[in-house]
């Protein structure tokens, strides 16, 4: 399980790594920008600046007040959670092949959300938040619960969680899957919940909460960078290091539960960028933490943005949902970055 | 080793010609079990259905001495069934073994390597877009079993080729196999969504994974495939002790481990994709089984023939449970494999943290 093979990345240094974290963050600014312009509609960057400075054509105001900007801010905030939480969780356990959704979050909310659709007739993706939150919060503590149990009196090892994890959420996505097999009304509203569409009016007031979780986790993982760090050296040598490992287990995956909580109940279940903004973010800064958080903050909130707003018009006038453009340009994207950097390695 | 200096080895051997083994009887104990166990559930599954048999008419039936509806009904309607499941077992269980073995990672499935994904895309393409929801027995039996072997290919031409790009270094075959199966995936997921709710539905059946009306025409594939495996896994098989410990490791005591680990990921995607070509991915046999036996048997890596036999009897049983449970409705097998599998898992784990800690 060696999570570090990919050597210390491109960039070596200090000052190019903190030049290109400032070129990303203007990046994900020019993002932003284009995302609030582009749509079925297109409105022009002055447009756009005159309704940020409170005046604008009507029009205009309600696309973006009422559509673009609130989906910018859930791609940004749910990337960057999905990100960060995919960090943490890989440094946990120690597993490059881990996703935040491995603690049963992801099968968790998705199993609350079939109930909700199922049994209490909800369908509006806004009804959807805090069962997905609860299932995510449930299926997580249920994992940690467990780990603790099966992994010995002091710790939850790494080697535990993970099969705790990956058990729990086979059994909660059966429920799902049974459920959605005998009502394929139920299906119906679900298989576009699962994609990730961010399309649609937004009351962001509505979704404040997922925003106030994630930010929580995200002040908790990026104070989390050092423990990584140790952890990545092993349990014994992170205990021998002085740190207190049932803790820091604890309030690591604190941050994982609120953070891919909060990206599920905002976005759909998008696992996909947990799994792989880490690795791309280890092939520039290497696997340090204290770079590796940060930076994946970055991608993953740039990666979900850029493909929703790829899914805004790549089929006008329909759009293609969130998930489905990071699965099917995402992908191929993250091989030909791949075979790349081995390419600038060789 | 004793005060005299008598060396005495710690667990004894056994020895036929030029091959020994070291004598596990736990781990043998548990292997008898399982095959016992999926004997057992055999034959209870073969008599329970519309028309109940006792098992000692099953027995009876299988050795020729039923009547005329009894033979019919167990080795016509139920026989190819069941075999089908075990053979579907075998198959995904002993992928997943090798993959977690190979990769030394417990999270390793065949799934990964994107020839499940390939395989749902290819066929939840035909069942959405094939224009099907109306059509006879025929593109069932043939479309989508044919296009799931398509996808399959596919994709682990892509992974092949991507790989053969990337190098082996590391993780990155996995890497370039969660790629493809995310990009599989997604095609999936656009399937499902632009369908009518009529084909998603029926798709996501098959996306579940199901023995219902499969019979000898999906049987004969995977035990073929089965077959071959077996004939390249024997002599390969005591390799992968060598991998558990690290391909520099394997490297050191002769083992030659590119090679080995190119044929063992080979005979890994051809069983997970003949597999889900008949039945569907049936997700996380392949996970569990290899270590259900390891936890159960106390070893340090699953022995194939263990994990294939509790492969079997997961998927047996999960077929028996889903078309009795809800009679007259027939749940597809998968959707209740991870229900019987992923609690038994937490099981083994709880009570093996007992057992050490004591």
């Amino acid at each position: 399980m060696t999570l570090h093979a990919g050597g210390t990345g491109v960039l070596r240094s200090a000052p190019a790594r903190g030049l290109l974290l400032l070129g990303l963050l203007a990046a994900l600014v020019v993002c932003i920008a284009v995302g609030f312009a582009v749509g079925s509609r297109d409105l022009s960057l002055s447009a756009v600046w005159a309704v940020l400075a409170g005046g604008g054509d009507p029009e205009a105001r309600a696309i973006l007040l009422d559509q673009r900007i609130p989906r910018t801010l859930i791609a940004v905030v749910g990337g960057a959670a999905l990100a960060v939480a995919g960090v943490v969780i890989q440094g946990h356990t120690r597993n490059p092949l881990a996703d935040p959704g491995l603690l049963g979050v992801t099968a968790g909310a998705s199993l609350f959300v079939v109930i909700a659709i199922a049994f209490f007739g909800i369908t509006a993706p806004a009804g959807f938040l805090w069962f997905a939150f609860a299932g995510a919060a449930l299926a997580a503590t249920i994992v940690t619960v467990l780990g603790r149990v099966a992994g010995g009196r002091r710790d939850s090892s790494p080697a535990t969680l993970v099969l705790a994890g990956t058990a729990i959420s086979a059994v909660l996505a059966a429920i799902s899957g049974i459920i959605l097999l005998l009502s394929s009304s139920t299906l119906d509203v679900y298989r576009f919940w699962t994609v990730g569409s961010l399309s649609g009016n937004h009351d962001l007031s509505q979704l404040a909460p997922a925003f106030v979780f994630i930010g929580i986790g995200l002040v908790i993982a990026i104070g989390h960078g050092s423990t990584l760090d140790a952890l990545s050296l092993g349990d014994d040598t992170a205990r021998s290091l002085g740190r207190n490992l049932g803790r820091s287990r604890i309030v690591g995956l604190t941050a994982v539960t609120l953070l891919s909580g909060g990206a599920v109940a905002l976005c759909g279940s998008i696992g996909f960028v947990g799994l792989i903004a880490p690795h791309l973010v280890r092939l520039l800064v290497g696997p340090g933490h204290r770079w590796l958080l940060p930076f994946s903050t970055l991608v993953g909130g740039m990666l979900v943005l850029a493909a929703d707003t790829i899914g805004r018009i790549i089929i006008l006038p329909a759009e293609m949902p969130v998930g489905v453009v990071l699965a099917m340009v995402g992908a191929p994207a993250f091989l030909a970055i791949l075979v790349q950097t081995r390419r600038a390695r060789a | 080793m004793t005060a005299t200096g008598e060396i005495r080895p710690l667990q004894r051997s056994v020895r036929i010609g030029r091959v020994s083994a070291i004598w596990r009887p736990r781990a043998v104990a548990v292997a008898a079990s399982a095959v016992l166990l999926t004997l057992a559930i055999s034959i209870l599954a073969l008599g329970i259905g519309d028309f109940i048999m006792t098992p000692d008419r099953v027995v009876a039936t299988l050795l020729g001495q039923g009547n005329a509806s009894e033979q019919l009904i167990v080795l016509t309607v139920r026989l190819p069934r069941i075999l089908t499941g075990i053979a579907a077992g075998i198959a995904l269980a002993v992928a997943g073994a090798i993959m977690q073995t190979t990769a030394r990672n417990a999270l390793a499935s065949p799934d990964l390597l994107g020839v499940t994904a390939g395989a749902s895309a290819g066929a939840v393409a035909v069942i959405t877009l094939g224009g099907t929801a109306s059509a006879s027995g025929f593109l069932r039996e043939v479309g989508v079993p044919t296009a799931a072997m398509l996808g399959a290919l596919l994709a682990t031409v892509l992974v092949l080729v991507i790989t053969g790009r990337t190098g082996l270094s590391g993780i990155q075959p996995l890497l370039v196999g969660i790629g493809v199966s995310a990009f599989f995936t997604g095609a999936v997921s656009w399937f499902l969504i632009s369908a009518p709710i009529k084909d998603a539905a029926r798709a996501n059946v098959w996306l579940t994974g199901s023995l219902n009306q499969r019979s000898w025409p999906e049987f004969w594939p995977i035990a073929l495939s089965i077959l071959v495996a077996a004939v390249v896994l024997v002599p390969l098989a005591h390799r992968l002790d060598s991998f558990q410990l690290g391909n520099d490791i394997a490297r050191s005591t002769g083992v030659p481990v590119a090679r080995t680990a190119i044929v063992l990921i080979g005979i890994s995607v051809l069983l997970t994709a003949v597999s889900a070509a008949a039945v569907g991915p049936l997700g996380f046999v392949a996970l569990m089984a290899p270590h259900v036996i390891r936890m159960a048997s106390g070893t340090t890596r699953a022995s194939l023939f263990g994990a294939a036999a509790v492969g079997a009897f997961v998927v047996v049983a999960s077929d028996l449970v889903a078309r009795t449970v809800l009679a007259p409705i027939q749940l597809p097998a998968g959707a209740v494999i991870a229900i019987i599998g992923g609690p038994f898992l937490v099981w083994l784990l709880i009570s093996q943290r007992r057992k050490t800690s004591l």
